[in-house]
């Protein structure tokens, strides 16, 4: 088995799998947040527990950074090896004829995508990993504030419009991304539902409705501050 | 009708080459695209200039042999073609139209429009076959039930041609339709079944050796084939991998 892993379809395998523990994360993530907007207290609630509980902290949040960073490291060494492999280019090359764009510039839809989770982290998990690893403090209280600081500190981030347009740009590349990623991972792992219409129906609407809901809440959050 | 023709010309696969400008006139919308190619050949010689140098061998779309990159898509803007099934009314007067190799690390390129596809030839070699005793007692294939959708999806698989046509368009150069084709075309029948492991182990660490790219299921292979060779037969290569593997 460690030698599968080694070959070009493991690597697939292993890039499939992630995508597929990232997209989970995407649909909890999303269904999470999405409280903030119909119901702060239960987004407080949910929030605290997923900062606080051990599982999560300690067990989950290490398996989702293993798998976003894997996912991004392998994407560039396969992205530079492709490279490797094509040789001279073609003078004209048409390759609208024959697949989509998205399917085409994965790895421009993931530098993006990157580039956003870097300012996501700067935004929400460094603080995080400062005010509970650093400070000590596990209460999910701020001074001013009445209840949990969660819900206060979302709305306090989408205030700048800068911001929410560098999010919802980011969005839109996420969702490029999903909508070949999602078929994508089945067919490298060996299935052929992906090709299916109706699993293609599904990969469609989880790549409009995941960013599209991420959308909904920054700018959401942006006009209601 | 009168066309303007880009063309890689390359000594040899040493030298550097470079894209160069023909003119061809009153070419047939009925010519195949390899009889344009003809003509201009025999107006290069008339005029003692090198003719371009292509591939071909039967004509008929059965050799794979054909392997031009015609205005940015392999074997044409035709589908279900290879080069020499292209015609000429596909085309309009007075078109430009770019002829260039298959490009890949591993089809370099031997002269002008010639490529050297052995690559494929060494991953068949590493696996591509069944061994079956031909001494004279060899079993009968017809007395060995196959389901009819397994025999028509080997069947189908085995329809591949080994032209090139889907590393040639692939963004990543890779060669998983063809080798996925091979492999499927054994996997689906029980006298495959025997060397499945090792077969697929084989014509995958082949293929890797060779330097091709990584498949990202973009399905433009599958698109630009000129047999049809289905993106299933990718899938089942991943499959037949992983039960090896375990």
């Amino acid at each position: 088995m460690p030698g599968f892993f080694k070959s070009s379809i493991g690597r697939k395998v292993a890039m499939a799998l992630s995508a597929f523990f990232l997209m989970f994360f995407l649909l909890q993530h999303l269904a999470i947040n999405i409280l903030s907007v119909f119901s702060p207290e239960t987004f407080n609630e949910v929030s605290h527990f997923m900062g606080t509980n051990p599982v999560v902290q300690f067990a989950l949040q290490p398996v989702l950074i293993f798998a976003v960073v894997f996912h991004f490291v392998m994407g560039f060494i396969l992205e530079l090896k492709n490279s490797k492999a094509n040789g001279v280019s073609y003078a004209k090359n048409n390759g609208a004829a024959n697949s989509t764009w998205f399917s085409r510039n994965m790895i421009y839809s993931g530098i993006t995508i990157l580039a956003f989770i870097v300012l996501h982290f700067i935004d929400f998990w460094f603080p995080e990993i400062n005010t509970k690893f650093i400070q000590g403090d596990w209460s999910g209280m701020l001074d001013g504030v009445d209840g949990f600081r969660y819900h206060e500190e979302l709305k306090h981030k989408f205030v700048s419009p800068i911001r929410v347009g560098a999010y919802v740009l980011a969005f839109v590349f996420l969702g490029l991304h999903l909508a070949h990623g999602f078929t994508s991972a089945f067919q490298s792992m060996g299935g052929t539902v992906g090709r299916k219409k109706a699993a293609q129906n599904i990969g469609k609407a989880y790549s409009i409705i995941i960013p599209a809901g991420f959308i909904f809440i920054a700018l959401y959050h942006h006009f209601n501050h | 009708m009168n066309l303007t023709l880009k063309i890689w010309r390359q000594k040899d696969s040493n030298a550097k080459g470079q894209m160069v400008d023909y003119k061809v006139t009153e070419i047939s919308e009925h010519m195949s695209f390899l009889e344009m190619m003809d003509v201009l050949n025999e107006q290069l010689v008339n005029a003692g200039e090198e003719p371009v140098a292509f591939d071909h061998d039967c004509r008929e779309g059965i050799c794979g042999m054909c392997s031009m990159y015609i205005n940015g898509e392999a074997h044409g803007p035709d589908r279900g073609v290879t080069t020499c099934q292209l015609h000429m009314r596909m085309f309009k007067d007075g078109d430009t139209i770019t002829i260039e190799p298959f490009r890949a690390a591993a089809f370099p390129v031997i002269k002008d429009l010639v490529v050297d596809r052995s690559a494929f030839d060494r991953i068949q070699h590493s696996g591509g076959y069944i061994s079956v005793n031909t001494s004279g007692n060899t079993q009968d294939a017809n007395a060995i039930p196959i389901a009819k959708q397994a025999a028509d999806q080997a069947m189908d698989a085995a329809t591949c041609i080994g032209c090139g046509a889907c590393v040639a368009t692939c963004k990543n150069s890779s060669a998983m339709l063809f080798v996925g084709a091979k492999v499927s075309q054994y996997a689906l029948l029980p006298q495959g079944q025997v060397e499945a492991a090792d077969r697929v182990k084989n014509m995958v660490a082949q293929m890797d050796l060779e330097g091709f790219g990584n498949c990202t299921n973009t399905g433009a292979c599958e698109v630009e084939c000129p047999k049809g060779i289905s993106l299933d037969n990718i899938a089942r290569m991943n499959r037949e991998l992983m039960k090896a593997s375990i």
